[in-house]
């Protein structure tokens, strides 16, 4: 491929609860670019995910990031990695009890990185970036879905993080607000430019903002191309699967 | 063989969560002495647990207090030592009723909030979202839960057995015409330091298995609504039997 790997997934197996779900992954993530995983609803795609942030670990296989193989490690080790990670969630997870600055706020706290005055300038920049510049006083449960994405991606950015982890990030938008949120994402991509493994099945609005497409079929990685390679696939399952949203959308 | 199959299996499952509940306990004390040590956290879980369950624990234990009076005034009276009756009713305050219906309250209120609040974080992915920010969800979640009502339960206990005292006084006294002296001077007589320390022995241990249990339930709540629903009632339950059941083996060893 030319471009260096920053994450790889070797034979990655995961049973859960008696039915198995990933079958042996092998998966390699190029730095620095975004790479959508699609496939079919229940496929194991969020729980690929929780593997390469070792919420998940595999019952076998390696799962290595930068070398370091995370299915080993664990604590310290494990939080080490995790420092170079963000995830956005597909309900966007923000602590409910806190307000959406908080919440933004609220790994550079904990961390302790920065100083109060820096926070205080450089949260709401980060806000105003994703589009909820006078929003950082409301709570969660007041915000629309796609604000909570906005914010939940806000957090996700203000660590600087190397890899950030989109888990569906557009269900349950409106089509007009996933489109804001890709568009986002992209936007956001070129500014900061994180790797990003985004789990989907916008099909086809992910292919312009995908640089890697991979498809899970059957608890394995089917394929693996370039966007603009992979819509001309003819493996008859990826053409299944991409072609009806395709002509859903034509018609 | 089915059936062996069967119960071997039940009894697997149950050894393998006493085990985890074990693990979850000494991971989330071992917590307690790493930093960072969010004692804003622990305020606000004092608050929470402590404060705002003085309410309850004042008004369950004036009723009790004045029902111990009551029962006590017509027991002792058979015998002619209604004199004793401020003893009567202060030792069984400070030695069980105290601790015991203190927690059982605890329980009820801040317990299944507890198992309810880790419960919805669970399913919303918020502690999922802890971790992958490297933060240990249970140094940041339970442990400053768990120091809070090791610090509230016994508090609350004192006031619990301060104000059933007031009750049964008030009953004793006020209503049923015992002598107010002999009221107190039976309680100086009667109740020792052993007495005392033995319920605050019981009311830290209480407090322990409160957000013990309750956390944990939480913690591994089921993925949905109605799971979230059965760990709030599974607390409940088995924190409170928890306590009944502690209750009488710490005191058969401190009797």
């Amino acid at each position: 491929m030319g471009t260096p790997i920053i994450i790889q997934l070797k034979g990655v197996e995961k049973t859960l609860g008696g039915q198995p779900v990933l079958r042996g992954v092998d998966l390699a993530i190029p730095k620095g670019a975004i790479t959508t995983i699609i496939g079919p609803s229940g496929e194991g795609k969020s729980v690929l995910l929780k593997h390469i942030i070792g919420l998940m670990r595999p019952d076998r296989g390696q799962v290595l990031i930068d070398g370091v193989n995370i299915a080993q490690i664990h604590g310290r080790e494990l939080n080490q990695i995790r420092k170079k990670f963000s995830m956005l969630f597909q309900s966007a997870a923000l602590f409910d009890s806190m307000d959406v600055f908080d919440n933004v706020a609220f790994p550079l706290r904990e961390k302790r990185l920065v100083s109060d005055s820096d926070i205080q300038r450089y949260v709401p920049e980060m806000l105003e970036r994703v589009g909820l510049g006078k929003m950082g006083h409301k709570f969660p449960a007041e915000l629309s879905g796609g604000m909570k994405k906005r914010a939940g991606l806000a957090r996700a950015l203000v660590m600087g993080p190397e890899i950030i982890l989109f888990d569906e990030p557009t269900t349950g938008l409106d089509p007009l607000m996933a489109h804001a949120i890709h568009d986002l994402i992209l936007a956001m991509h070129k500014t900061f430019g994180f790797t990003g493994i985004m789990v989907s099945h916008e099909i086809p609005r992910i292919f312009p903002i995908s640089d890697w497409v991979a498809m899970l079929k059957n608890g394995k990685i089917l394929a693996m191309e370039r966007s603009e390679e992979f819509q001309r696939l003819s493996d008859p399952l990826v053409r299944e699967f991409i072609s009806v949203p395709n002509a859903m959308a034509t018609t | 063989m089915n059936v062996i199959q069967g119960i071997g299996a039940r009894v697997v499952a149950q050894i393998e969560e006493m085990g985890a509940m074990l693990l979850f306990l000494l991971r989330s004390f071992g917590w307690l002495f790493q930093p960072p040590f969010r004692l804003f956290q622990i305020i606000k879980q004092m608050h929470f647990v402590g404060f705002k369950s003085t309410f309850v624990v004042v008004l369950t234990a004036l009723f009790t207090g004045m029902v111990l009076a009551l029962q006590g005034y017509y027991s002792l009276r058979k015998f002619g030592s209604e004199g004793l009756l401020g003893s009567a009713v202060a030792l069984s305050m400070i030695r069980e009723l105290g601790p015991v219906l203190a927690s059982l309250m605890v329980t009820a209120r801040a317990g299944s909030a507890m198992t309810a609040e880790i419960g919805i974080m669970r399913i919303t992915e918020q502690i999922d979202a802890l971790e992958t920010m490297a933060i240990n969800s249970l140094h940041y979640l339970i442990t400053p839960k768990m120091v809070a009502s090791l610090i509230s339960v016994p508090l609350l206990v004192a006031l619990f057995d301060v104000v059933g005292i007031g009750g049964g006084y008030l009953v004793g006294v006020n209503l049923l015409g015992v002598s107010g002296g002999s009221y107190w001077s039976s309680i100086e007589s009667a109740v020792e330091w052993r007495d005392v320390y033995g319920g605050i022995l019981k009311s830290i241990s209480f407090g322990i298995i409160i957000s013990w249990v309750c956390c944990y339930k939480g913690y591994f709540t089921k993925m949905s609504a109605e799971g979230l629903g059965k760990a709030t009632t599974e607390s409940v339950v088995l924190a409170s039997v928890l306590i009944l059941v502690w209750d009488y083996f710490l005191t058969s060893v401190l009797l």
